[in-house]
């Protein structure tokens, strides 16, 4: 059959791609937005016209401002950031390392890309452009008008740096705890055929349908009270499991799992059973079959679940912000107590700079890991 | 596989999800027909104050929290049976206020606020994200495939974002004088303040609900599209049907088994919707079932988490989950029944 009968008219094609544009257009704005507006002045970021916003006069009047060389630089950063990112890095990785080891270079690469990318953009590109800008001329006068003093607020003044230490070590602990338990319960559940695997499936759906707030009704009195409880078999030494980070860890696990054993039960399911018959007819356990044989070829589902669990933790806020106390809080309950009380337009804007510093880091991961996400996304649809 | 192995496998995960899912649920259940308040006991307090010969005393007799020896308030629990559940469910009240025909009384008792919302909020976005992630994926589909990655990432983005912070995105643009109120009082020529009553919230809301969504229902279909049989179409267009014809006939129903399963995804999380009342600071106005439960538990001035009346409430919301889950629990189980 001719690709001609498939073709489409050219008015069908341009309505079309016009309205994907449109979509990218409302898809993007808002974020980019906050982005914008976290680098102003409150007076400019508040503006009500959007030129004004995006060229920052009085910003710029204040002394905050970039040359063209600089706004020239800065998208050379960026732009070598995307690259690095998108194709580089997850073909380094891809490329050069094998199985297990593929996770610490994910991890290391990303996070030296982060902060590598940050160091450019907020200390190499300001320094040349420091040095060169006298010996340019109307290249080197300042023309956009931008400033981080509400970074720098945000991170030093409010103690916002904290908040990103509680965020990485709740991420990092349910990641972990997440994929080492979900992994060995996704793998028995892709290879029993049995009733009980069927109906903990089930079970499985039910619990993935339960709101948050009903499970946290149900830990608070007992977290709060767990010194109590705990003493006739801790002693003394009772911790109290409110406000704890571990507590929370744990926490966020369990509600994981059902997502997590679903997930990967189905990437299971698609390496063939053959190959596990073939190392236990080497002589390898059930055990040994799935460490050294499944789990090598297993990766890129790992991968894809750990970036969901990864989402999970680093999204919350219904379970972090009721079961953690103000000394062991998270960035997005942080940021829900940061907006509550801003009175002051600087308050707001610093509010949108910490907003803007909770998403940068989701930004970048979409950028490693696209292919990963859609992947993740369709695996569980597309087979029913 | 032996049961044995099967066991040690899956142990350590179903241990993890019987204690924290499945015991909290037992425990929430129990906890609200039971009631923890601090004993009160009635005593005499005499205060003086100085007066002219003597000084001027008054007795009175105060409710004051029993304390125990180290200075604690000491609480006890009393079973009162479904007594949390009139006080969040507030019948009388509300029968009152639907004899009398009157819907603003009806809807000034949370519960009720809450469950109209809920159910509203979760039956208008789901057309709407079906339809915007349909339309998506068949756009994507037809771009040249050059752009297909970066129309995907830029795509992703709303799906990506913290919840709360997306919410408030679409919040700054509009608050106060944000710039799209701007825009839209220069282009009405009238004074709008979005925040200022309900219904505009709400329609805010669904607008970052679908927002959020839609970029997910539209990269399963996208995939979905990937495999519709390319024999028919072809046999399609030899008898003369229309593109629509096409999308109706042979794409919708070849996509009919993902949009039942985002359909389900959407109505379960939709029906948990929370994250948009924190991001629209819209408690004055516009409240979720699941917000009620997370407000009975948060401490109120004095310190106290109202937990029985939180766990009654959580329990309501479940029948409303139950109800959810039983078209998809008889999908999965025909389907492994049938399929296997």
């Amino acid at each position: 059959m001719s690709a001609r009968a498939l073709q489409q008219p050219l008015p069908l094609r341009v309505t079309s791609n016009a309205f994907l544009a449109l979509w990218c257009l409302i898809a993007a704005f808002p974020i980019f937005w906050i982005m914008v507006q976290s680098f102003k002045t409150p007076v400019d970021a508040y503006d009500s016209n959007a030129l004004n916003v995006i060229l920052g006069p009085e910003t710029l009047a204040r002394g905050h401002g970039m040359s063209v060389l600089q706004i020239l630089l800065g998208l050379g950063a960026v732009w070598l950031t995307i690259r690095l990112a998108s194709r580089t890095l997850p073909a380094f990785v891809r490329g050069s390392l094998e199985g297990g080891l593929q996770w610490f270079g994910w991890i290391i690469g990303s996070t030296v890309l982060g902060i590598g990318s940050v160091l450019a953009l907020f200390g190499l590109v300001p320094w040349i452009s420091e040095i060169l800008n006298p010996f340019l001329g109307p290249l080197g006068t300042d023309v956009l008008g931008l400033t981080t003093e509400h970074y720098k607020t945000v991170w030093i003044e409010r103690g916002f740096f904290r908040n990103f230490q509680n965020s990485l070590l709740i991420t990092a602990g349910v990641v972990t705890i997440s994929l080492s338990v979900g992994t060995l319960a996704g793998y028995g559940l892709a290879r029993s055929g049995s009733k009980l695997a069927f109906w903990i499936l089930i079970v499985a759906l039910i619990f993935r349908a339960l709101p948050h707030s009903v499970l946290v009704a149900g830990y608070l009195p007992v977290f709060i009270n767990s010194s109590e409880w705990l003493a006739p078999i801790l002693g003394e030494n009772a911790p109290t499991l409110y406000g704890k980070p571990f507590a929370v860890i744990a926490v966020l696990v369990a509600i994981n799992q059902p997502f997590t054993i679903w997930m990967l039960r189905s990437f299971f399911q698609n390496i063939p059973a053959e190959l596990d018959e073939a190392a236990r007819v080497d002589g390898c356990s059930h055990f040994q079959a799935f460490r050294r044989v499944i789990m090598p070829v297993m990766w890129p589902g790992v991968i894809t679940t750990g970036l969901f669990s990864f989402l999970l933790a680093y999204n919350d806020f219904l379970v972090t912000s009721l079961l953690l106390d103000a000394q062991n809080q998270t960035m997005v309950p942080a940021i829900a107590g940061m907006f509550n009380r801003e009175t002051t337009t600087t308050d707001q804007v610093v509010a949108v700079a910490a907003a803007v510093s909770i998403t940068a880091p989701l930004f970048f991961l979409v950028m490693v890991f696209q292919r990963q996400i859609v992947s993740g996304l369709t695996a569980g649809a597309v087979k029913g | 596989m032996k049961f044995k192995t099967f066991a040690a496998f899956i142990g350590p995960s179903v241990f993890m999800m019987l204690l924290f899912i499945a015991f909290p649920l037992v425990s929430v259940f129990q906890q609200s027909f039971y009631i923890t308040q601090p004993i009160y006991e009635l005593v005499d307090v005499e205060t003086c104050t100085p007066g002219f010969l003597t000084q001027t005393c008054v007795t009175e007799t105060q409710s004051m929290p029993t304390l125990d020896e180290h200075g604690e308030i000491i609480t006890q629990t009393e079973f009162v049976g479904l007594q949390s559940y009139r006080n969040v469910l507030e019948l009388g009240r509300a029968w009152e206020a639907l004899s009398a025909g009157s819907w603003t009384a009806f809807q000034s008792i949370d519960f009720w606020k809450a469950l109209r919302f809920t159910l509203s909020f979760t039956l208008i976005t789901l057309p709407l994200v079906i339809c915007a992630g349909l339309g998506i994926a068949v756009m994507i589909n037809n771009a040249t495939k050059a752009v297909r990655g970066p129309v995907i990432f830029i795509s992703l983005l709303p799906f990506i974002i913290t919840p709360v912070i997306g919410a408030l995105s679409i919040n700054w643009l509009f608050r106060g004088d944000g710039i799209l109120t701007a825009a839209l009082e220069w282009y009405l020529q009238r004074d709008i303040a979005m925040f200022a009553q309900a219904w505009t919230i709400e329609i805010l809301m669904m607008f970052y609900r679908v927002w959020h969504v839609a970029p997910f229902a539209a990269i399963v279909f996208y995939a979905g599209l990937q495999t519709v049989n390319q024999d028919s179409l072809e046999s399609a267009i030899i008898d003369g049907a229309s593109r629509w014809q096409r999308l109706k006939y042979i794409i919708i129903p070849h996509l009919m088994p993902l949009i039942v399963f985002i359909s389900m995804i959407h109505l379960m999380d939709s029906y948990r919707v929370f994250e948009e009342i924190v991001g629209f600071s819209s408690q004055g106005h516009v409240i979720s079932l699941q917000w009620l439960t997370y407000d009975f538990l948060v401490p109120d001035q004095a310190g106290n988490r109202s937990i029985s009346r939180a766990s009654a409430s959580a329990m309501l919301t479940m029948i409303g989950i139950a109800l959810l889950l039983v078209p998809l629990l008889r999908r999965t189980w025909r389907d492994h029944h049938g399929g296997h």
